[in-house]
């Protein structure tokens, strides 16, 4: 089978997600296709499966104008994708799971249990996999619901296999196992379209490897005629523009210090300190950890080991109400399941961390709230009329700036931005980042995750990349580019990337 | 342009709000109108009193779950919370303790329940509808075991004027259980819209994940709400108890049903974080209203019970009606 992808054009609203591109695969290769989040490969592969109907272009099957009508039909031809989140019922059987909504039936129209049961096995088997299939598939390991997943994919016969980072949480092992099992289907002809970020992956697997950036797909290589770096410049070569205000930092002492900071099987020996008035970036990839981290330092999730000092005393933080006492504020990655309550009016929402603070005789000082929060608006130039509309009512922008007006009201000295500006429109970018100069000359030490790599290095004075849990290595902001990040992001090793 | 056109919608969620705040009490007055037409003693100074006295042990448990439902839990213990504070109480007081003491005993009693209930509800994670359901059967079963399945009652209990009063007495002309409940009313009106805590009630229910990064102690104020909720349903369990002049060991058998239809008339939403305190009391009434108009009439208490239905079923739909508006 050969599948052939011709000046793919996809627009979602007035946002074009893809421009032209090209994309060719084979039964008996494994095709990598890597780039940036957001670069379009996702939707790429969902145009290709029959989710999405591309704007233009054409999509050739064996030399035959196709598409499919989605992914069932697409898997009934022998086209499959694996996703990076799997959907399985987890308390559900192994079995039942794979033959949901393709049972097998006896000739009275009751399912064959028996039947199933023995193709299931089957096919695992050929997959090197034995396990008891009656057993809840919950009780596998990511590793081994992977496998699964792809003896379901044999089962309707499939072609060509695509995968979405499919050794995002494998272990080592399980990683070994996954690509011995690719290379025995490759030769029995099955094609892979295998999308990944791992640099070390993409050279052992792959026969070829197509780099996607900003919806256009750059270059085809064979993955024996290409570097490394190539394909990381590749990836990036976009230009920084001056979209970013000048920073002109002036570093006190150190506000926070955190010391060898572990959870088992999320990060490890995290390491890092920021100075007032400092802006710390942490650069990595999607999962790499950098949001756990911060969610442990915030004393929302909890963490082994470690040591947190906030002007070099050590602290100890159960909860986001320690946190908050202690002068941290932060903004979560996910504003509308985390940082608002969406129905309750901007006022509650912005008073909510300071509101004992506001308390006289029992009561809340409903005057000093208002008062408070209407100071906080103006500041930040929040664009409703009045504090009592509802936070969901409001635009992306705006609702990223009434999280901030909560943490700035709450007084925070280090505060914590999860990617700060995404979703919100390039204006109310500009005016995220002069607040964020503004709060640094107030000495305010910013934390801020961000996985945008011009906003990354237009923003930080150094840069702390992460690495499957790991900081691998902090640099300097002024000499850092995209390539050195995306080097340590992709667990790449580079000389001249020396840890400060 | 943008402004304005965003001035025009606040207006317009204004007068939205302000209809969805006052329709349970348009509902109260059409409602009130009906039945007065139709029986005109409706209106009387004596039935009205009778009318809110009846009112005031549902609207007392009416109120301390609104907290709950305001958190998006429910409270279906309330009923034999009630039950079994009230026979501890009048046991107490049948063995010669004073009155004062009894009261109190009944009332800690009350809030040790419902703290059990917010203990299994924030710590040990269970879903709110079967911890409350499995101490609902546990309260009830505990006050059958107390009372040995009998009424509690006796000379010495009805000799206590402290705990006449509470059932029975009057004020300036008004029954205490509507003293009770409009100071219970007042109390709870100021904790939910001037205190901080109630502040994070609502946020607690609005999105318990945002409210905890916000600070708000989520565990703490869960098992305190529902100590309110079984405070409240011991101070219900009081005035009943005195009315009566006698605890029965199926007192307040489905009372958490027509508490729930209170604060769900009152337009506190099921799924927590909207609603007020004032919607439950005119909840409270309406339910009142309805029984109350529908035994003037005459109607039978098995067609009164199908009604009551119908009329939460329209609140109801006519509430899902608006929200999906929104």
């Amino acid at each position: 089978m050969k599948i052939e992808m011709k000046k793919i054009t996809k627009s979602f609203g007035a946002n074009r997600v893809l421009e032209g591109v090209d994309f060719t695969v084979e039964s008996g290769e494994v095709h990598a296709l890597m780039g940036e989040n957001g670069a379009g490969k996702s939707t790429l592969m969902n145009i290709l499966t029959g989710l999405y109907q591309a704007n233009s272009g054409e999509i050739l099957v064996d030399g035959q104008p196709t598409t499919y009508s989605g992914p069932m039909e697409a898997e009934q031809h022998g086209i499959s994708f694996i996703h990076q989140e799997m959907n399985n019922f987890l308390e559900m059987s192994v079995v039942d799971n794979m033959f949901l909504n393709k049972e097998l039936r006896t000739k009275f129209g009751l399912m064959d249990n028996k039947a199933m049961r023995e193709q299931a096995a089957h096919y695992l088997s050929l997959l090197g996999a034995k396990l008891d299939v009656e057993q809840p598939i919950g009780n596998l390991s990511v590793g081994r619901q992977q496998m699964v997943e792809i003896a379901k994919s044999l089962m309707t016969d499939a072609k060509i296999i695509i995968m979405d980072e499919p050794t995002a949480a494998l272990t080592e092992t399980e990683i070994d196992q996954l690509f011995g099992v690719v290379r025995r289907l490759k030769e029995k002809g099955v094609g892979f379209i295998y999308i990944s970020h791992r640099m070390e992956e993409i050279f052992e697997i792959a026969d070829k490897v197509t780099v996607m950036r900003d919806g256009l797909s750059i270059t085809e290589y064979a993955t024996k005629d290409v570097t490394m770096k190539q394909l990381v410049k590749d990836m990036v070569g976009r230009e920084i523009d001056d979209f970013y205000p000048d920073r002109t930092p002036d570093h006190g002492p150190v506000a926070m210090e955190v010391k060898g900071l572990t959870e088992n099987g999320v990060f490890k020996d995290v390491s890092f300190t920021v100075h007032q008035g400092e802006i710390l970036g942490f650069s990595g990839l999607m999962g790499a950890g950098r949001t756990e981290i911060m969610r442990a330092i915030f004393g929302i999730d909890k963490y082994q080991s470690g040591e947190i000092l906030l002007d070099g005393k050590p602290v100890k933080i159960r909860d986001p109400q320690d946190a908050i006492r202690h002068n941290i504020g932060f903004l979560t990655e996910n504003r509308k399941d985390e940082g608002l309550i969406l129905e309750d009016s901007l006022h509650d929402n912005i008073v909510l961390p300071s509101i004992d603070g506001f308390v006289k005789h029992g009561l809340v000082d409903d005057k000093a709230t208002d008062e408070f929060v209407r100071m906080l608006m103006k500041r930040l130039t929040v664009k409703a009329m009045e504090p009592d509309v509802s936070a969901g009512s409001l635009s992306g922008g705006n609702q990223q700036k009434v999280v901030l007006a909560k943490w700035i009201g709450s007084g925070s000295k280090v505060l914590i931005l999860d990617e700060p500006t995404r979703g919100v429109d390039v204006g109310a970018k500009r005016e995220i980042y002069d607040l964020m100069n503004e709060l640094t000359d107030r000495h305010v030490a910013i934390i801020m995750i961000s996985s945008d790599l011009p906003e990354v290095l237009g923003m930080s004075d150094r840069i702390a990349v992460v690495y499957e849990g790991k900081i691998t290595g902090i640099l300097d902001g002024k000499t850092a580019t995209q390539e050195s990040i995306m080097t340590l992001a992709t667990g790449g090793v580079e000389e001249h990337a020396g840890a400060i | 342009m943008q402004e304005q056109s965003k001035a025009k919608t606040s207006s317009k969620i204004d007068v939205k709000k302000i209809f969805s705040r006052l329709g349970p009490l348009l509902a109260l007055v059409v409602l009130v109108i009906l039945v007065t037409i139709m029986s005109p003693t409706f209106v009387s100074p004596a039935n009205l009193l009778n009318l809110l006295r009846q009112v005031s042990i549902n609207a007392v448990i009416a109120f301390g779950m609104t907290f709950v439902i305001l958190t998006g839990g429910i409270d279906l213990s309330v009923g034999s919370i009630l039950a079994l504070s009230g026979a501890v109480t009048a046991s107490m007081l049948a063995s010669g303790f004073a009155a004062p003491l009894a009261l109190l005993a009944g009332l800690v009693l009350g809030a040790i329940f419902g703290l059990l209930n917010g203990i299994l509800i924030a710590y040990g994670k269970a879903a709110p509808f079967i911890a409350t359901l499995a101490t609902m059967t546990i309260f009830r079963g505990a006050t059958y075991v107390f009372t040995n399945g009998n009424p509690i009652t006796g000379a010495k209990m009805n000799s206590s004027f402290l705990f006449q009063f509470m059932g029975r007495g009057y004020l300036f002309g008004i029954p205490f259980p509507i003293i009770i409940m409009l100071v219970a009313y007042g109390v709870l009106f100021v904790l939910l819209h001037k205190t901080s805590f109630g502040r994070k009630t609502y946020a607690l229910g609005g999105n318990e994940t945002a409210a905890r990064i916000a600070g708000v102690r989520t565990k703490m104020v869960t098992m305190l709400i529902y100590t309110i909720s079984g405070l409240m349903a011991a101070i219900a369990g009081i005035i009943l108890t005195s009315r009566l002049s006698s605890a029965q060991p199926d007192a307040g058998t489905s009372y958490e049903m027509d508490a729930i239809a209170a604060v769900v008339l009152g337009g506190t939403s099921l799924a927590g974080g909207k609603g007020r305190i004032f919607g439950t009391l005119i909840g409270a009434l309406i339910i009142g209203t309805l029984n109350n108009g529908m035994n003037l009439l005459g109607i039978s208490s098995f067609y009164q019970q199908i009604v009551k239905g119908i009329v939460i079923l329209i609140a109801v739909l006519l509430d899902r009606r608006s929200s999906n508006n929104g």
